[in-house]
C-alpha cells in the first residue's frame, strides 16, 4: 500500500499555489482568445513554392494594413496560418488573394478561411462561459443528490482546480482558447468528476464497514484499492489522447492537449483534492450512517 | 448477474450483428432502403463553407415608418381630422392635432379592432405603440409589432436566398433560419464561397426611373452615382416606373450589334404597360436603370417599347451579366444581408482531416488493445472485443439516424475507445478483490459485477451531463463531438452489461474451479 496520505499537507500547499499562479496568470497574463471568441479572420494557406517562408508572408500581407497580423507555420513548413483583427471590408479575402498572386505568382491555395464578426464572437463567448458554468453547476447537483455535502464539497474544489489550472497553463504558454478548448474543458469536468467519483463510492463503502478506521486512513486505503483502476483508465485514455494529439492533424492539436493535462490533473486531483477535504472535514462513519437513516 | 437466458443469448448475437451489417453499409453499396444509410460528414471534413447572415431590419423599418406616415395622414383625413406637423424621426415618427381630437387619436389606436394598429390577441400587443409628450403624438413599431415584422422580412429572405443558391446549383445546400433575424447557409463541398458571398450581399433593388434635371420634381428627386463611376453624379426621379417585381424573367446575352453583353428580360403585363406608357411619353428623356442605390446605365429612349421585354446593357463582363440576371430571377431581398460568420474548409483540407483522424483511431485503438491485453489476457481479449463491438454499435447507431460526423467527432470516438474500457476495468479490479477473500469464482465475479455497478453508473452519468450540455451550448462541429461522446457512453454501457458480460460468463462457467482465473 503506498502511503498518499503521508503528503496531503504537501501537496495542497501545492494546489492552492497553482490555482492562485493560475488565478494571477489569469488576471494579468489572460487567455489567448482565437478568432472564435475575439472575432477576426484566419486563414490556413498551403504553398507549392517552398522557398516562400513567414517573413516573407507576414512582410506582404503587413502591406496591406490589415492591423495586427499574425503569420506563422502551421503543421509543416509550407503551410500557414494567418490571423488578423476585424476587418470590415467584406471583399478582404479576395483582396489577399490577388495581393498574393501578385507577389509570388499563384502558388497558394486557401485550405481554410474563417472570418467571424464581433457579434457573433460574443455570443460564442457568452455561451462557453454558460456552458461551462452549467456544467460546473449540473455536477454540483448530481454529487449532492448521490453523496453527503462533504463529498460535493470535495468533488466541486477538484474540479475548480483542474479547470483553474488547466487554463493557467494554457495562458501561461500563450496557448490559443477556441471553441474546441470549451469542448476539452467541459470533458475535462466529465472526466475528473468520473474519477473522484469511483474513489468517493469506495471511501463510502468503507466508512460505512469499518467503524474504528480514521478518515485520514480510511481515504488512503480507498485511494489503494481503486489505485490500479485510476492508473490503467488514465493510461487508456491518454493513450487514445496522446494519439490524437501525435496523429490526428493540427486542427485538434491545442484540443487534445487541453485534455492531457486535464486528465493529468484530474487523476491527481481525485487522490489530493477530493480526499483531503474529506480528512479536513472530519467525516466519519456517522456521517454516512445519518444520511442512510434519514433515507 | 451472471445468468443469461438463451434468448438473453440469442438477442445479444443478433443485435451485434445488425449493428455490424449497418456500420459496414458506410463501406459497401447495399440495396436495401435501411441498409443504404451512411454518416454524414460534417463540412470540416468534406469541405464547404459555412456562413451565417444577419438580416439589417433598421431600413426596413425606416421604410414602414415611412410608408405609414402617408397612411396615418390619409386616415385621419377620412374622419376629417388635421395631422400637423408630421415628422419622420428614424423609426418613430411625430404628429400633433387640435386639443379635442386628441382623445379620438389615442381611442384609434389602442381600439382591438382598429384597421390602423392591429391588435395581436396572443401577445395582448398592438402593432405599434403610441405616447404623447406635451400635446405631441410619437408612434413607433411595439415589440411584439419589431418581432413580427423581423420574422416576415426573414421569410421573405430565405426564400430569396434559397432561390438564388438553387441557381446557382450547389449541392445539397442547407438554408435554415436562426434566431428572427439569422439565416444559415452551409454549401458542402464549396471551396470558393466569393461567387455565393457577392450575390446574398446584394439586395437587388431594381428600379427604373427617369434622369431628371429639375430637383423640384413632383415626386423629388436624389442624386445617384454610377456603379462603375464612368460618368459624373446625376439627378434621378423618386418617381418608380418599374420595379424588379415586374420581371418575368432575365438572361444573359451577347448583343450582336454592339458585341457587349447584356441582360435581357422580360415583363409581365403590367410591367409591359406601363414600360410602353412610359417610353412613348419619354422618348429623348434619359432613363436610369438603379441597382440598389447605383445607377447601371441610363440609356436615351429613342422609341416606344411595347413589346414587354428589353435590354441592359452597362458594361458588363459575361459573369458580372450572368449575375445580375440571376439576381433579377431570384428577386429583391427584403432587407440587406450581412455575413457575420463565415467558415470555409477547403475539400482537400478535409481529406486531410478524414485521413489523420482514421490513424489517430487506428493507432490510439491498437495501443488500448495492445495495453488491456497484456494487462488482462484472457480477460483482456474479451474486453477489446467487446471494444471492436462497442466501436461498430457507435458507428452503427451514428449511420442510423444518418448523423454528421466532424473532426472533433472522431476525436470523440477516439476518446471513447479510450474511456470505454474504463468500465469493465473497473468491474475486473473489483472482481480481483472479492477474489481475494472469496474463493468460489462465479460468487467472486457475480459480486463484482454487482458492486462495481454504481461507480459505473456514475462515472459515466457524469460524462454524459458534460456531453448534453456540449450538444445544446456547442455550435456545428462540437455538436459533432458531443454527439459521439454521449452515444459512446450508452453503447459502452450496453458492451460492457451484456457483450462483455456474456463473454465472461461463458469463460467463467468453463472455468469454475481453475484458481487465479483473473
Amino acid at each position: 500500500m503506498i502511503a498518499f496520505n503521508k503528503y496531503y499537507n504537501q501537496f495542497n500547499i501545492l494546489s492552492i499555489s497553482l490555482v492562485v499562479i493560475s488565478l494571477f496568470l489569469l488576471t494579468f497574463k489572460g487567455l489567448n482568445f482565437g478568432i472564435d471568441f475575439k472575432g477576426g479572420t484566419l486563414i490556413e494557406l498551403r504553398s507549392t513554392d517552398s522557398k516562400i517562408n513567414v517573413s516573407s508572408l507576414r512582410d506582404n500581407l503587413n502591406s496591406m494594413n490589415l492591423g495586427d497580423v499574425s503569420v506563422k507555420n502551421f503543421g509543416n513548413e509550407t503551410d500557414f496560418l494567418i490571423k488578423f483583427e476585424i476587418n470590415n471590408n467584406k471583399n478582404i479575402i479576395e483582396e489577399i488573394k490577388s495581393n498574393l498572386d501578385k507577389s509570388f505568382g499563384n502558388t497558394f491555395d486557401f485550405r481554410r478561411v474563417e472570418n467571424v464578426g464581433p457579434k457573433v464572437s460574443a455570443e460564442l463567448l457568452k455561451s462557453g462561459v454558460i456552458a461551462i458554468a452549467v456544467a460546473l453547476t449540473l455536477m454540483l447537483i448530481y454529487i449532492w443528490i448521490r453523496f453527503e455535502w462533504q463529498f460535493s464539497l470535495g468533488a466541486i474544489l477538484a474540479l475548480f482546480h483542474d479547470v483553474l489550472v488547466t487554463l493557467g497553463l494554457f495562458s501561461l504558454l500563450g496557448l490559443e482558447i477556441n471553441l474546441s478548448i470549451i469542448a476539452a474543458v467541459l470533458t475535462i469536468v466529465g472526466y475528473s468528476m468520473n474519477d473522484t467519483v469511483v474513489i468517493f463510492d469506495r471511501v463510502r463503502e468503507n466508512l460505512r464497514k469499518y467503524s474504528d478506521i480514521k478518515i485520514y486512513d480510511l481515504t488512503n486505503i480507498s485511494i489503494n484499492e481503486t489505485l490500479s483502476r485510476t492508473l490503467i483508465t488514465s493510461i487508456t485514455t491518454l493513450l487514445a489522447l496522446l494519439s490524437i494529439f501525435f496523429f490526428g492533424g493540427e486542427i485538434l492539436k491545442g484540443f487534445s492537449l487541453a485534455m492531457i493535462f486535464g486528465v493529468i490533473f484530474g487523476t491527481y486531483s481525485s487522490i489530493y483534492i477530493a480526499n483531503t477535504v474529506l480528512v479536513r472535514l472530519r467525516v466519519s462513519q456517522k456521517t454516512v450512517l445519518r444520511e442512510d437513516e434519514s433515507n | 448477474m451472471l445468468y443469461f437466458s438463451k434468448f438473453r443469448i440469442i438477442s445479444v448475437i443478433l443485435i451485434s450483428l445488425f449493428f455490424i451489417l449497418i456500420a459496414s453499409s458506410n463501406l459497401f453499396k447495399f440495396e436495401n432502403n435501411l441498409l443504404n444509410k451512411k454518416i454524414n460528414l460534417g463540412l470540416d471534413l468534406q469541405g464547404g463553407s459555412y456562413l451565417l447572415l444577419e438580416i439589417d431590419n433598421n431600413p426596413v423599418i425606416e421604410q414602414k415608418i415611412q410608408n405609414l406616415s402617408i397612411t396615418i395622414r390619409n386616415y385621419f383625413k377620412d374622419k376629417n381630422i388635421r395631422i400637423k406637423n408630421l415628422k419622420i424621426l428614424g423609426k418613430k415618427l411625430s404628429f400633433s392635432v387640435d386639443e379635442n381630437f386628441k382623445q379620438t387619436i389615442l381611442d384609434t389606436f389602442n381600439d382591438e379592432e382598429s384597421e390602423l394598429n392591429p391588435y395581436y390577441p396572443r401577445f395582448k400587443s398592438h402593432q405599434l405603440d403610441i405616447s404623447e409628450e406635451n400635446n405631441i403624438f410619437f408612434v413607433n413599431y411595439s415589440t411584439q409589432g419589431i418581432v413580427k415584422l423581423k420574422t416576415s422580412s426573414q421569410d421573405q429572405a430565405l426564400e430569396i436566398v434559397r432561390r438564388r443558391i438553387d441557381e446557382i446549383g450547389t449541392n445539397e445546400p442547407n438554408i435554415l433560419k436562426r434566431g428572427n433575424d439569422r439565416i444559415l447557409v452551409e454549401l458542402p463541398g464549396l471551396d470558393d464561397p466569393m461567387r455565393i458571398k457577392s450575390l446574398l450581399g446584394k439586395t437587388a433593388n431594381l428600379t427604373f426611373r427617369f434622369v431628371t434635371n429639375n430637383d423640384q420634381d413632383s415626386f423629388g428627386a436624389e442624386k445617384l452615382s454610377y456603379e462603375d463611376e464612368s460618368e459624373e453624379d446625376a439627378l434621378v426621379s423618386k418617381r418608380i416606373i418599374l420595379s424588379g417585381d415586374n420581371l418575368l424573367d432575365a438572361q444573359p446575352r451577347m448583343d450582336s450589334e454592339t458585341n457587349e453583353t447584356v441582360v435581357t428580360f422580360t415583363l409581365d403585363r403590367v410591367g409591359a404597360k406601363r414600360f410602353g406608357k412610359a417610353t412613348s411619353t419619354g422618348i429623348g428623356k434619359q432613363l436610369a436603370i438603379v441597382l440598389d442605390g447605383k445607377i447601371i446605365s441610363a440609356p436615351v429612349i429613342r422609341d416606344t417599347i411595347a413589346s414587354g421585354s428589353g435590354q441592359i446593357s452597362g458594361g458588363f463582363t459575361f459573369q458580372s451579366a450572368t449575375d445580375l440576371a440571376l439576381l433579377l430571377r431570384s428577386g429583391a431581398l427584403p432587407a440587406p444581408l450581412n455575413i457575420i460568420e463565415e467558415r470555409t474548409v477547403g475539400p482537400d483540407l478535409g481529406q486531410d482531416s478524414i485521413n489523420a483522424g482514421m490513424i489517430a483511431l487506428a493507432i490510439g485503438f491498437v495501443l488500448v488493445i495492445v495495453f488491456i491485453f497484456v494487462k488482462y489476457k484472457v480477460f483482456g481479449l474479451i474486453t477489446n472485443i467487446t471494444l471492436i463491438l462497442n466501436l461498430f454499435l457507435l458507428i452503427g447507431i451514428l449511420t442510423i439516424f444518418e448523423a454528421t460526423l466532424t473532426l472533433p467527432g472522431i476525436a470523440g470516438i477516439i476518446l471513447t475507445v479510450g474511456m470505454a474500457v474504463d468500465a469493465n476495468v473497473l468491474i475486473f479490479e473489483r472482481i480481483k478483490e472479492e477474489l481475494k477473500n472469496e474463493k468460489n469464482n462465479l460468487i467472486a465475479f457475480d459480486s463484482g459485477y454487482t458492486k462495481s455497478r454504481t461507480a459505473i453508473l456514475d462515472a459515466n452519468i457524469t460524462t454524459l451531463l458534460a456531453a448534453i450540455i456540449l450538444f445544446f451550448m456547442g455550435s456545428g462541429p462540437i455538436k459533432g463531438f458531443s454527439l459521439t461522446l454521449g452515444i459512446g457512453i450508452f453503447t459502452t454501457l450496453f458492451s460492457v452489461y451484456f457483450i462483455a458480460r456474456l463473454l465472461t460468463v461463458l469463460y467463467v462457467y468453463r472455468n469454475k474451479e481453475k484458481e487465479g482465473l483473473i
